[in-house]
C-alpha cells in the first residue's frame, strides 16, 4: 500500500481550491496553476518508475480494505495515462496564459481546468466502478464550464446539446451499474471480475452481455464511436483552441480507457457477441471518421473527425484482444493523446492568426510563419503514423494483431485509413500553408512565437516517443500484459486471491 | 413489491423520454430530472427491498443492503448539481439567444 499515487488527484484539487481564491489575481493564479502542474509531473513519472520496479499500486482508501472499501489502483496503463495527462495539461495550460484572455482568467478558467484534471486522473486510477460513474461527473461538470466560458451564443447552443447528452449518458451508466450490481453484488472493478467469472463458468448468463453492450453505450458516448459520435463535432467546435485541446486530447480517452478497462477486466469470457460488436463499431467509426474528415474545409472540424478515426483504430486493437494488438493500442492511445493536444493548439494559432477557421479563406502561413508550418508538418506526419514518427508503431501494432485475430478486413480498413488521415491532413496543409500569403486583420497582435512554445514541445515529445519507442516499449508491454491478464490485475487488488 | 417499482421506473423513464424529445428546454430539464430519478430508483430496487434491520454489528440478521442507499446519495446529490447547472444554462441561453424552443436554437457560424 502506497500513498503515492492518490497525489495525481489531490494536487490539482487542492490548486483548484486555491485559485478559486485568489480569482481576480491573474499572475498569482498562473503561477499557482504552473508549479502545480510541474509538481504533478514529476509524481507521475514517479508513480510510473514506481510501478515498473514494484508493480501495480493499490491503495484502498481510509484503509477500508478491498472489496469492501474505495480502492484506487494503478497498473501501468493507468500510470502512463496519468502521466500524459499531467503533461498535456502542463502545456496546455501554458498555452491558455497568451490566447485565454482576461475575461476567462478572472472567471475561473484556471480552477475548472484544474477540476477537469482531478476527474481526468481520478477515472484513470480508481479501481471501483462506482467511483469511475462520480470522477466522470467531476471531469463532466468542469468540462461544462469550460465549454460555457465566454458565453457567446454559438457555446451555450452547443453547451445545452452536450450536457443533454451527458446526462442521458450519465443516467445510463448509472443503470449500467445497477444492473451489474444487481448481478454479481460487488463494486471493486477486481472483485466484479472475480464474481463474473465465477457466473460464467460453463454457461455465460445472457445479463451480462446486456450489461456489456450498455457499458458500451455508455463510455461510446464519452469516447464517441459510431453511432454515438453525432454530438461531437458540434460541441467541440465552440470552445477555444487550449480547451478544445484539453477536451479533444483528454475528454474522449477516458471514454476510450473506460470501455478498454472493462472489456478486458470484466467481458472477457464470452466475446463472441461484445467485442465483434466493439470491433465493427470502432472500424464503422473509423470509416465515418475519415469520411467526415475528407469532407469538410474547415481546420477544427477535420482534427475533430480524427478524433473518431483515432478511437475507431484504439478500439479495433482493444476488440482484437491478443497482446500484440493491446499493446499497439496504449501506444496508439497515448500517441493520439499527444498529437491530438498539438494538432489543436497549433490549429488555435492558425485560427487566432487568420480569424477563421475556413481554409478558403487561408493560404501561404509558411511563408510568415515558417516555425508554425514546419511544426504542422511534423504532427501532421506524425499522426499519419509515417516511421519513424509516433503514430507508426501503435498501428502497426493494431494491424498485426487484427491479422493475429484473422480480423484481415478490419485490419485492412486500419492500414486504408493512416493514407486517408494523411490526406485529410495534407490537405490542411496544402491549402492552409502553401499558396500565395495573405494579409489578415489583427495577426501582428498575436504572439505566434510564445504561443508556439507548447505544440512545439508536444511535438518533440511525439518525435521521440516514436523514434525512442525501443525505450518505451517495456513500460507499454507491461501495461498491456496486465490487460491480457486480468489475474495480475486481480491478484494485486485483492490479496488474497 | 419490486414488480410494482419496476412499473414505476418504467413509467418515469417513458415521462423522460416524452419530455426530452419536446421542443421547449425546460420540459427537457423536466425530462432529464424524471430519468435520473428513475435510475436512482433502479438502484435502490437492484439492491433488493427486502425487510431487514440496519446494518450495524449487534442487530440482527438479516440486514438491508446499505450499499444501494450510499450509491443513491451520491447519484442524487449529483444530479442534484447537473440539473442546477442545467437551468442556470437554459435561463442564460434564453436570454442570448431570445428563444426556448430548441428548433430555432438551430444554427452555424454563419447565422449566429
Amino acid at each position: 500500500m502506497i500513498n503515492f499515487l492518490i497525489l495525481p488527484i489531490l494536487i490539482p484539487l487542492v490548486t483548484g481550491v486555491l485559485l478559486i481564491f485568489v480569482s481576480k489575481r491573474i499572475m498569482l493564479q498562473r503561477w499557482i496553476a504552473g508549479i502545480s502542474s510541474v509538481i504533478a509531473i514529476i509524481f507521475s513519472a514517479l508513480l510510473v518508475q514506481k510501478v515498473r520496479v514494484s508493480g501495480i499500486q493499490t491503495l484502498d482508501v481510509s484503509s477500508w480494505e478491498a472489496p469492501f472499501g474505495i480502492t484506487l489502483v494503478s497498473d501501468m496503463m493507468s500510470a502512463l495515462l496519468v502521466l500524459t495527462t499531467s503533461i498535456i495539461a502542463f502545456l496546455c495550460l501554458i498555452y491558455s496564459f497568451w490566447s485565454i484572455g482576461e475575461a476567462r482568467e478572472k472567471f475561473y478558467y484556471y480552477a475548472a481546468f484544474n477540476f477537469l484534471i482531478v476527474g481526468v486522473n481520478g477515472a484513470f486510477t480508481t479501481g471501483d466502478i462506482f467511483n469511475l460513474f462520480v470522477f466522470f461527473e467531476v471531469m463532466l461538470m468542469a468540462s461544462y464550464v469550460l465549454l460555457v466560458l465566454g458565453g457567446k451564443k454559438a457555446q451555450l447552443r452547443e453547451s445545452i446539446k452536450y450536457i443533454l447528452v451527458n446526462v442521458i449518458s450519465s443516467a445510463l451508466f448509472v443503470i449500467a451499474v445497477a444492473y451489474l450490481y444487481s448481478v454479481v453484488g460487488t463494486l471493486n472493478m477486481a472483485h466484479i471480475s472475480v464474481r463474473i467469472s465465477e457466473a460464467s463458468q460453463g454457461n455465460p448468463p445472457g445479463i451480462i452481455t446486456v450489461i456489456a453492450v450498455l457499458f458500451l453505450i455508455v463510455f461510446g458516448l464519452k469516447g464517441a464511436i459510431f453511432p454515438l459520435y453525432f454530438w461531437m463535432p458540434g460541441s467541440y467546435y465552440a470552445p477555444p483552441a487550449p480547451v478544445l485541446a484539453l477536451f479533444g486530447a483528454l475528454l474522449t480517452k477516458v471514454g476510450v480507457y473506460s470501455i478498454t478497462r472493462t472489456y478486458t477486466l470484466f467481458f472477457y469470457h464470452d466475446t463472441g457477441f461484445t467485442h465483434q460488436l466493439l470491433s465493427f463499431l470502432a472500424i464503422m467509426s473509423i470509416i465515418a471518421g475519415v469520411i467526415g474528415a475528407i469532407a469538410y474545409w474547415d481546420i477544427k472540424k477535420i482534427i475533430i473527425y480524427n478524433i473518431i478515426i483515432a478511437v475507431g483504430a484504439i478500439l479495433f486493437g482493444v476488440s482484437a484482444m491478443t497482446t500484440d494488438s493491446l499493446t499497439g493500442s496504449i501506444f496508439y492511445l497515448i500517441h493520439d493523446m499527444i498529437i491530438k493536444a498539438a494538432l489543436f493548439l497549433l490549429a488555435g494559432i492558425v485560427i487566432a492568426i487568420a480569424g477563421t477557421s475556413n481554409l478558403h479563406k487561408i493560404s501561404g502561413l509558411i511563408k510568415r510563419y515558417p516555425g508554425l508550418g514546419w511544426t504542422f508538418f511534423i504532427a501532421a506526419l506524425a499522426l499519419a503514423g509515417i516511421p519513424p514518427l509516433s503514430g507508426f508503431v501503435g498501428k502497426l501494432l493494431i494491424v498485426k494483431g487484427g491479422f493475429e485475430a484473422e480480423h484481415y478486413w478490419g485490419a485492412g480498413i486500419v492500414l486504408m485509413s493512416s493514407l486517408l488521415v494523411l490526406f485529410s491532413i495534407m490537405k490542411v496543409f496544402i491549402n492552409g500553408f502553401w499558396g500565395t500569403p495573405r494579409a489578415y486583420k489583427g495577426e501582428d497582435k498575436v504572439p505566434v512565437g510564445k504561443m508556439l512554445i507548447a505544440p512545439v514541445i508536444l511535438v518533440i515529445i511525439a518525435v521521440f516517443y516514436g523514434a525512442g519507442s525501443e525505450y518505451v516499449y517495456p513500460y507499454i508491454l507491461q501495461a498491456a500484459e496486465t490487460l491480457a491478464n486480468p489475474e495480475i490485475y486481480i491478484e494485486a487488488v485483492l490479496k488474497e486471491y | 413489491m419490486e414488480i410494482l417499482m419496476a412499473f414505476v421506473i418504467g413509467i418515469l423513464f417513458m415521462s423522460a423520454t416524452y419530455l426530452m424529445l419536446s421542443k421547449s428546454l425546460l420540459r427537457i430539464i423536466v425530462g432529464t430530472g424524471l430519468l435520473s430519478h428513475g435510475a436512482h430508483m433502479l438502484i435502490l430496487t437492484m439492491g433488493g427491498l427486502k425487510e431487514g434491520s440496519a446494518p450495524l454489528l449487534g442487530e440482527k440478521a438479516p440486514y438491508t443492503d446499505p450499499i444501494p442507499q450510499a450509491l443513491i446519495l451520491t447519484a442524487i446529490v449529483i444530479s442534484f448539481g447537473v440539473t442546477a447547472f442545467f437551468l442556470v444554462l437554459a435561463y442564460r441561453a434564453y436570454q442570448e439567444l431570445g428563444t426556448d424552443n430548441m428548433d430555432r436554437m438551430r444554427g452555424t457560424e454563419g447565422n449566429d
